[in-house]
């Protein structure tokens, strides 16, 4: 197990770097084999070329790409300087980057958005999992009924509509229209009532999608398992129908689930773009939304980082989960 | 990037959002009725109450917070870097200058009046020495007087670009063309003010040395950049990030990309400063990624005016314009919308073949292309923009473009083809940026005129985040037959200089980063302008700026579409509101008030739905409303 | 022919009347209909007998004959957890030692199982949890009827353990299913059907799954415990070799019903229905050699939506013309008593039967 888990985080890493190289590649040598001069995007319409030259060295674009990585990495642990035309910055370990565009350091940035993105995909995920799960077993149980066509029907809804609808409808009616919940992100050091009134809306509409997806996939494993030998056994044993559905049924429903909500979660970590910027809440998709707007290549490449960090680990955690609840799953 | 799992499915859905919008529209329609012209029941003043006239100027009260929104953070808040307009609009709030535009409403707003200074300069007869004096009781946030040196070495800080990049480089250009001087943070100097041309004789005197003279030099320094900044607080790369106040209000947090909020800024005395009334007690700036967002929080009555002033997003118009008109102003932004012809691509080398463009070209089609004559902005004519002293607006229309010709002229196109050498037309290239679907449109609607005098036009559609690479390197747009480009370009300053001297001075064709696209060599223009600079009085530089501009005209250089306008909301609790030539047609900031301190619970309003507009679409809500234009940039 | 009379007692003639039985199990006149899109399928369409504490009943047929169907049935198994819109189609009478068990209560039925009715299934990795540990499972299977601590569950989990032929099982006991091998599993399962010292045994395919060397020893097994529980057994199975060893009576179906059943002599040495000659034809037999002599049942198992009318057997019976008048293909045979507690359901003659067995079938076998 010990072995395993050194193993997969080794892997984990080695992933990481390669990661880090794909994204140098694509945001420092495309442009470079384009034409086009990044330096260039940092310095005004009227700068002559000796700032964009300074701008260049500050950025350590001038140099081979191999060493632009290896002080990537360095920074991460010792942290990194950058200085030119007389101006010292120091960014301190775990340097991330510096982005020069909004002058600060990547790893706050990172830090400040994160705890807002986890809020949203952790309240979204309590709520899709209690009440799509929930569905999916009613649903399940129910099946053929009008009940259970009634839920699917809403789930295809749920599975099918984009955020971008479902939120600005959201707002629409509860923010704009009725003025029943406030639609703005206030932090959750600052008031948690605040931010709990500011979070609902989000929730409901990121749940909503998920909700409906995790209500399909539980009703179908759900219908799956119902037919199994052992939930025969534990029926010939005598058991309750609450004590088969809920303990030996629910045992096996959950284990795709689980794996499931790990990578969900791990995605949404990565940014719920769309939610983020529908309801704008400062979270690490709005803040690469906002990067890509403005060309600010450092945010970028520190919450791809993030974010593929954040499904390595999920896949990760799926894995070992796995092998929690399922004893025929070997970590080897 | 990640996106979520919606992807494949946006169109139906869209489409279904589409309808279930369509909806609530009608749903909702007869509810409110505030859509008259001359006020409201909600205490707006009217439609384009606030263009070029005061509205609501008595109603001001102090205190209370202003909020503002924006769906783009400025470029910096430092005033040596900024380079958006709105920016310098803003940065009135926490910074002064020697002198500054009027706080008055439309080319009054342009006027210079004198800010940190006694009064305007004292000129030499050779238009080379500008000298001022500064007021007394003028602070920074902490109490301590500005000087003369505060003055000097803010203005020096333009030198620092290797550091300080970004901002205008007027000051830099007019006071040491040759760039002698390397900038405070590599001055030798114990004071760090080796700057030769400024000299401080006392905390209270500044005098300005031009190597030669420029008569809008005191322009110049009416831009931000022009700043004082106090060489202890100096944080030099990251003073953006919290500015030491000359001004009213203060930095008192920033997140860039997420939040701004100004506090008073107690040191500063009403006393000392002519200009800024100081209404509010508090502004707030709030971010957006979406700019429906942005406009749905302005119609709610959440926020009071956009900061990026850049006009609402076609979703946002279009719901305002049908149920709160009175809300509105249309100003002309300043900006010109049109197409270019670089010389160097064959046969617009001849003057003729330029002109059959200009004729045959649709202008009204053109019009409609850009928004209209309301959200697009009325016909252009010619290349000065109204706001620029010696415009004569749509007066001067040398090719009647907005006359005879507005729907194209064939029979004069085709006869100017003929004098070209080229009676069956030839095929040529409209080169125009990706990102602006707007610019796509006129090249479209460019490219359906030109087809009916026999000219071929293709359109190729380039990265519009590279525009300088692309088409600002002379080499390269000959290279790839770029006989049409279309652009648009706004004034830095309000004068002849501030707009058009990087188009059309033959000095600014430059390799790279070149923007006088048409390759205009002219002597004439060049001598205009050399006149232009050593010219003092104002009567004298409005008749320059003219002839330049008929220069420029007769030249068949451009093609202008539109003298652009926009819709600008103005919140209900606003007042004391008017549009300035000095920003371009924004809302002058810096003495906006509220009517009411309280913030007022939000009016109940139609809300603005998903599928109004295109706006929002996609996987990036919001990118279709491109970042606020530097001013003068593309 | 002595043993005969021992199997008398157990397989009772079907009786009819609502009058509770004498007998431990009585099953009368069993139904169970499934609605389905392509129409009803009859499963099992009136099956009845009667089994005695201590002995031991095989039922014999193909797949889809409807064995495993009464099994289910008996266990109240088609009732409990059935979802939605269609529920299995039940009629008839199961007494279970004096209790008739259709009419019954749900949770009395559900009560009894596993205490006094528990079933042993066909493929014990798939009909065992494979998340829970054998013990778990036997010790929730036990707490279930008995209010008793873990740890005396554990206990009683680990002596079944130990009684089924588990080595070292206080340490087998806290494996998973997929860590043991097949006939232990079944071994396992078996030991959780009976912690609960059930009066009545179904074992459903006990040994399909299993090796034929790991075949004999559960065989064995059951009937060792059944020895000594003196419990009712019912075995399901489509192989005769099975209940040869066990069974007391054997009950033979087709297409839902009951074609004959006597004691296992009689329908081993006199079998009087041609179906039943086949299902011996196709018996393989250590003793014989020749290799012809495995004589499948021609054709395909009925289809339970449109039973053939006449004998349900007829399209496949290759003596389907020996009746007169073509009786077969439209009268349903009765089942009528050829002998001492021996009955079938077949037009045919007596002699006609006793001559063909005698003649054709028997040399064969």
């Amino acid at each position: 197990m010990l072995a395993y888990l050194i193993r997969r985080l080794f892997a984990a890493a080695v992933m990481l770097v390669v990661i880090v190289m794909v994204v140098f590649g694509i945001f420092f040598l495309v442009p470079k084999w384009a034409g086009v001069d990044i330096a260039s995007s940092f310095v005004g319409k009227q700068a002559d070329p000796a700032a964009v030259e300074a701008v260049r060295q500050k950025l350590g674009l001038s140099d081979p790409i191999y060493s632009q990585v290896w002080e990537f990495f360095k920074g991460i642990f010792a942290g990194r300087t950058y200085s030119g035309g007389g101006d010292v910055t120091h960014c301190a370990a775990p340097c991330f980057g510096y982005s020069f565009r909004s002058e600060q350091a990547v790893w706050p940035v990172l830090t400040d958005r994160f705890p807002v993105t986890l809020g949203l995909a952790l309240g979204a995920a309590v709520l899709w999992l209690v009440f799509g799960v929930s569905a999916g077993v009613l649903s399940a149980l129910k099946r053929g009924t009008i009940w259970d066509r009634g839920a699917m029907v809403v789930a295809l809804a749920g599975v099918s509509l984009p955020i971008y609808f479902t939120g600005l409808l959201s707002l629409a009616i509860f923010a704009f229209g009725l003025h029943w919940l406030d639609a703005q992100y206030v932090p959750l050091d600052q008031s948690f009532g605040g931010w709990f009134g500011g979070m609902i809306l989000p929730w409901i509409t990121l749940a909503f999608l998920y909700a409906a997806m995790y209500a399909r996939i539980t009703r179908a494993t759900m219908l799956e398992i119902l037919g199994e030998d052992y939930i025969r056994t534990a029926r010939a044993k005598g058991l309750k129908e609450q004590v088969v559905i809920g303990k030996h049924a629910m045992r096996s429903t959950m284990t795709p689930i689980l794996t499931m909500l790990g990578m969900d979660l791990g995605a949404l970590i990565g940014g719920a773009i769309l939610t983020e910027s529908t309801f704008n809440l400062p979270g690490l998709g709005r803040a690469v939304l906002d990067a890509i707007k403005n060309q600010d290549l450092p945010i970028i490449l520190g919450v791809t980082l993030i974010t593929s960090l954040a499904v390595l680990l999920a896949n990760l955690v799926v894995d070992i989960l796995y092998a929690v609840i399922d004893p025929r799953v070997r970590l080897t | 990037m990640t996106t979520q799992r919606t992807s494949g499915r946006r169109k139906k859905a869209f489409a279904a959002a589409a309808a279930v919008a369509a909806l609530l529209t009608t749903a909702a329609c007869g509810g409110s009725d505030d859509n008259g012209g001359g006020g409201s029941k909600t205490g707006a003043a009217g439609f384009d109450a606030a263009n070029n006239k005061v509205a609501q100027a008595s109603l001001a009260k102090k205190g209370g917070t202003l909020r503002f929104g924006g769906a783009q953070d400025a470029d910096s808040w430092d005033t040596t870097r900024g380079y958006y307009g709105f920016m310098w609009n803003f940065a009135r709030y926490y910074s002064r200058q020697l002198v500054t535009g009027k706080t008055e409403p439309g080319k009054t707003g342009a006027e210079l009046t004198p800010d940190l200074a006694t009064g305007l300069a004292k000129v030499s007869d050779d238009g080379k020495t500008y000298t001022y004096t500064l007021r007394d009781g003028i602070t920074w946030e902490d109490g301590k007087p500005i000087t003369s040196k505060d003055v000097k070495y803010g203005i020096e800080r333009v030198w620092a670009q290797d550091v300080l990049s970004g901002g205008p480089t007027y000051l830099k250009d007019f006071l040491d063309p040759k760039g002698e001087y390397k900038g405070p943070y590599k001055d030798t100097s114990k004071d760090k003010l080796g700057l030769k041309s400024i000299t401080t004789p006392d905390d209270k005197t500044i005098e300005f040395h031009l190597p030669k003279a420029n008569s809008d030099f005191q322009e110049v320094l009416g831009l931000v950049s022009a700043s004082p900044v106090r060489q202890d607080k100096d944080t030099k790369s990251k003073y953006g990030l919290k500015p030491f106040s000359s001004g009213p209000y203060k930095f008192e947090s920033y997140s860039p990309g997420k939040s701004l909020t100004l506090v008073r800024n107690t040191e500063w005395k009403q006393s000392s400063d002519p200009i800024r009334k100081a209404y509010p007690d508090k502004i707030t700036v709030q971010f957006f990624s979406d700019a429906n967002q942005l406009d749905q929080r302005l119609l709610n009555g959440d926020l009071d005016l956009d900061i990026n002033q850049t006009g609402m997003s076609p979703q946002g118009r279009t719901t305002a314009l049908k149920e709160h008109k009175a809300n509105l102003d249309n100003p002309v932004s300043g900006y010109i919308r049109y197409a270019t012809f670089p010389q160097s691509v064959k046969p617009f080398d001849n003057a003729e073949c330029r002109k059959a463009v200009i004729l045959g070209a649709d202008h009204v089609s053109l019009q409609t292309a850009r928004g209209g004559p309301v959200a697009g902005g009325d016909i252009g004519t010619n290349m000065l923009p109204p706001s620029v002293p010696g415009s004569e607006g749509q007066k001067y229309d040398p090719y009647k473009i907005s006359g005879a010709n507005k729907n194209g002229n064939v029979e004069e196109a085709k006869a100017a083809l003929k004098a070209c050498g080229k009676p069956n037309g030839f095929s040529t290239t409209i080169a125009v940026r990706n990102n602006k679907p707007v610019e796509v449109a006129t090249a479209q609607s460019l490219q359906a005129s030109l087809k009916k005098i026999g000219i071929n036009a293709q359109i190729d559609q380039f990265d519009g985040s590279q525009t300088t690479g692309i088409i600002g390197s002379p080499s390269n747009v000959k290279k790839k037959g770029y006989g049409i480009i279309i652009m648009g370009w706004g004034p830095d300053f309000p004068t002849v200089q501030g707009f058009g001297l990087p188009l059309w001075d033959s000095k600014y064709i430059a390799e790279s980063g070149n923007n006088n696209f048409a390759l205009i060599d002219d002597k004439t223009i060049d001598g205009l302008f050399d006149k232009y600079v050593t010219t003092l009085d104002e009567s004298g530089k409005t008749q320059i700026s003219t002839e330049i501009n008929h220069k420029v005209m007769e030249g068949a250089y451009y093609l202008p579409f539109t003298f652009e306008k926009f819709i600008n909301w103005r919140g209900d609790n606003l007042a004391n509101v008017y549009t300035s030539d000095n920003y371009s047609g924004m809302y002058d900031f810096v003495n906006l008030g509220l009517k009411s301190a309280i913030t007022p619970r939000p009016p109940r309003r139609r809300p603005l739905t998903a599928g109004e507009g295109r706006g929002g679409v996609g996987g990036a809500p919001g990118w279709t409303r491109g970042a606020p234009r530097p001013r003068g940039g593309p | 022919m002595t043993e005969l009379s021992k199997s008398g007692a157990a397989l009772g003639e079907p009786t009819s009347g609502s009058a509770a039985p004498t007998s431990f199990l009585e099953v009368r006149d069993l139904k169970v209909h499934f609605p389905t899109d392509d129409g009803l399928v009859k499963s099992v369409d009136g099956l009845s007998f009667k089994l005695e504490k201590g002995k031991t009943l095989g039922i014999v047929g193909e797949s889809g004959s409807g064995k495993s169907v009464t099994s289910l049935g008996i266990m109240g198994l088609h009732t409990a957890g059935q979802y939605g819109k269609r529920k299995a189609q039940i009629s008839g009478e199961i007494w279970l030692d004096g209790t008739e068990l259709l009419s019954a209560d749900p949770d009395h039925v559900r009560k009894l199982r596993g205490r006094e009715m528990a079933m042993i299934f066909q493929d014990p990795l798939s009909a065992l949890h494979p998340y829970y540990t054998i013990g778990q499972q036997i010790v929730e299977a036990y707490r279930i009827h008995h209010d008793v601590s873990k740890k005396a569950a554990k206990k009683r989990a680990v002596e079944m353990l130990d009684r089924v032929g588990i080595p070292q099982p206080d340490k087998r006991i806290d494996s998973y299913p997929h860590e043991f091998s097949g006939g232990m599993r079944q071994r396992a399962m078996i030991a959780m059907s009976l912690v609960n010292n059930p009066e009545l045994l179904i074992a459903d395919e006990p040994t399909t799954a299993l090796d034929v060397t790991v075949q004999a020893q559960i065989l064995d097994l059951i009937r060792d415990l059944q020895t000594e529980f003196g419990s009712a057994v019912i075995i399901i199975t489509h192989d005769l070799g099975v209940v040869a060893e066990l069974a007391d009576d054997i009950l033979v179906m087709y297409g839902g019903r009951c074609i004959e059943r006597g004691p296992a002599e009689k329908v081993f040495y006199e079998p009087r229905h041609p179906y039943t000659w086949g299902l011996l034809g196709s018996m393989p037999r250590l003793d014989r050699e020749q290799q012809e002599r495995l004589i499948p049942v021609k054709g395909s198992p009925p289809s339970l939506i449109n039973i053939p009318s006449g004998c349900a057997f007829n399209p496949r019976c290759p003596y389907a013309d020996v009746p007169k008048d073509n009786v077969t293909r439209t009268v349903r045979p009765e089942l009528t008593e050829v002998g001492s507690h021996h009955w079938a359901a077949c037009h045919m003659t007596q002699e006609q039967r006793e001559r063909i067995w005698t003649e054709e079938i028997a040399p064969k076998l």
